[in-house]
């Protein structure tokens, strides 16, 4: 057991070892306080723990599936990260994380599995054309910002075609 | 300042003007609908600018309904500290709203019975506020204003789980009923507990005066529901209506009743001290200036009291607020000074009423 290589005082208690791209091994050795400072403690306790727990508990219930690599394609959101803010970050959530999702709604809804109240009326009937051209055009200057040209003159196509619709 | 805001804090809102059925013990009723709109991601993931897209969509639509004509728009991410909270302490938007960032807006009729926060949790949270128990009527209300919300807003529907929401807890009718009870006979004989029961025995929650997280302040509890899946509103509406307020509200009247016969000089005693020390303190906080005017309420209600008029102290629950206080005198001030300004208002009202 060393001491800590940043403050020199207190004991490592700290040991990360990190594999860059080149293949380049770094070893640090800190103590709980350095640690800490430098984030590397807290970031690092709270992810694992989660996703051990997850990881777990998935298993245990489903006998199975890794959860830790759920991601939505939409919104970028993992099912980790999902569970440690509580709060999804698209629609389309519901069906990336479909069979965790199914389990979680029974559990906090006292086994309900179906909606069963108010649909909207317009169900089923065209989309309203506002809503989506306000979508699209900002797609379209995201598109022109990021010089995607070639998704941009799809965009635009889409914007006239819903214009003239 | 925002001119609206000045005029709002000089009266109650509609919903505060203890009418409407059983409204001694039941202050108010409030639905609340979660929505989103299709083709935008939830808030937790949207860019400032999709927030403020998402915001004048809604906007857009608003203005398109006759039914909501007479609502006032407001930009809640362009107020000051201290009128985001007034409209916290008004029930127009969540402390949730008032602390959030990013563009954010609520829109609500002058009345205050109705209301759309815009950006909160969900993209809209529409609400409905009456007085008294009034959840059909308060239904009845909301789903108009969500029909209509809906001509021209498209929201996430999904076939099995109905409208999608943020948080699964809220993901099928998007409903939350809270009603707003005042329990102070509860409080003093210890029985809150039979409150907590009948709740439970439901499924609903008990929360303090400013929803999650907050205190019971003055003796009022908000009841709500937790299951927004597998039951209509209607179904879920009727366990308020049929079951649970029906229960707590006779709960609250037998100890009353039982105060009255058994302890009436205990009564007495809470209601004369809680009117005496509202009329001369020179210094008192909000929470302590609560629980006398919650005695005084309770002592008109039964009797022991004949003045001040109900009306007074319904408004002053709002008015002795730090929000409300200090936009009345009309600038900033401290904690220290607070408690002067509010000792001085309520003996002022008191005097006269």
């Amino acid at each position: 057991m060393g001491l800590c290589e940043k403050c020199k005082k207190a004991q490592a208690t700290f040991h990360l070892t990190n594999i860059d791209r080149t293949g380049t091994k770094l070893e640090r050795h800190l103590c709980d306080k350095c640690a800490n400072e430098e984030g590397l403690l807290q970031a690092k306790t709270t992810v694992d723990l989660n996703e051990i727990l997850e990881n777990f508990i998935a298993g245990a219930k489903a006998g199975g599936p890794d959860l830790s690599n759920l991601v939505c394609e939409q919104c970028g959101i993992s099912y980790v990260e999902f569970r440690n803010q509580g709060l999804l970050g698209c629609a389309n959530d519901y069906e990336a994380f479909k069979e965790p999702m199914a389990r979680l709604l029974e559990r906090t809804h006292g086994g309900a599995t179906n909606h069963a109240g108010k649909t909207p009326r317009s169900l089923g009937l065209p989309h309203k054309p506002q809503q989506d051209l306000r979508r699209l055009k900002r797609q379209l200057d995201e598109a022109v910002a990021a010089e995607d040209y070639e998704r941009a003159a799809e965009l635009r196509d889409r914007i006239r075609e819903l214009e003239h619709s | 300042m925002s001119a609206p805001l000045d005029e709002v804090v000089r009266h109650a809102g509609e919903w505060l003007r203890g009418s409407g059925p059983l409204h001694e013990i039941v202050i108010s009723t409030r639905i609340r609908l979660a929505r989103n709109l299709r083709g935008f991601l939830f808030l937790s993931r949207a860019s400032p600018e999709m927030r403020a897209e998402i915001a004048e969509t809604v906007a857009v639509a608003a203005r398109k309904a006759d039914l909501l004509k007479e609502f006032i728009h407001i930009e809640v991410d362009k107020l000051d500290e201290l009128d985001r909270q007034l409209l916290v302490e008004r029930h127009l938007i969540s402390r949730e709203h008032a602390d959030g960032t990013g563009a954010r807006r609520v829109a609500f009729h002058p009345s205050e019975a109705s209301a759309i926060m815009v950006n909160e949790e969900d993209h809209l949270r529409v609400q409905v506020l009456r007085s008294g128990l009034q959840i059909e009527q308060a239904w009845e209300h909301i789903n108009a204003i969500d029909d209509v919300l809906e001509k021209n807003l498209d929201y996430e529907f999904h076939p099995q789980y109905g409208y999608l929401t943020a948080c699964p807890t809220n993901v099928g009718t998007g409903i939350r009923v809270s009603v707003m009870l005042h329990l102070p006979a509860l409080r003093l004989t210890n029985e809150l507990e039979k409150v907590g029961q009948a709740a439970r025995d439901m499924r609903l929650a008990v929360r303090g005066l400013y929803g999650e997280g907050t205190e019971a302040l003055g003796d009022f509890f908000q009841v709500s529901n937790q299951i927004t899946l597998g039951r209509s509103e209607l179904e879920i509406i009727d366990d308020f209506r049929k079951v649970v307020i029906p229960k707590i509200d006779a709960y609250e009247c037998a100890a009353r009743d039982a105060l009255l016969k058994n302890r009436p000089q205990a009564l007495d005693d809470k209601v004369w001290r809680a009117i005496g020390a509202l009329k001369s303190a020179r210094v008192i906080s909000s929470s302590e200036a609560m629980q006398h005017l919650s005695h005084v309420r309770m002592g008109l209600h039964v009797g022991r009291l004949t003045t001040p008029d109900l009306q007074t102290i319904n408004e002053l629950f709002l008015q002795v607020q730090p929000a409300h206080l200090q936009k009345l005198h009309g600038e900033r001030l401290s904690g220290e000074q607070r408690s002067i300004e509010r000792a001085a208002f309520i003996r002022a009202r008191l005097s006269t009423n």
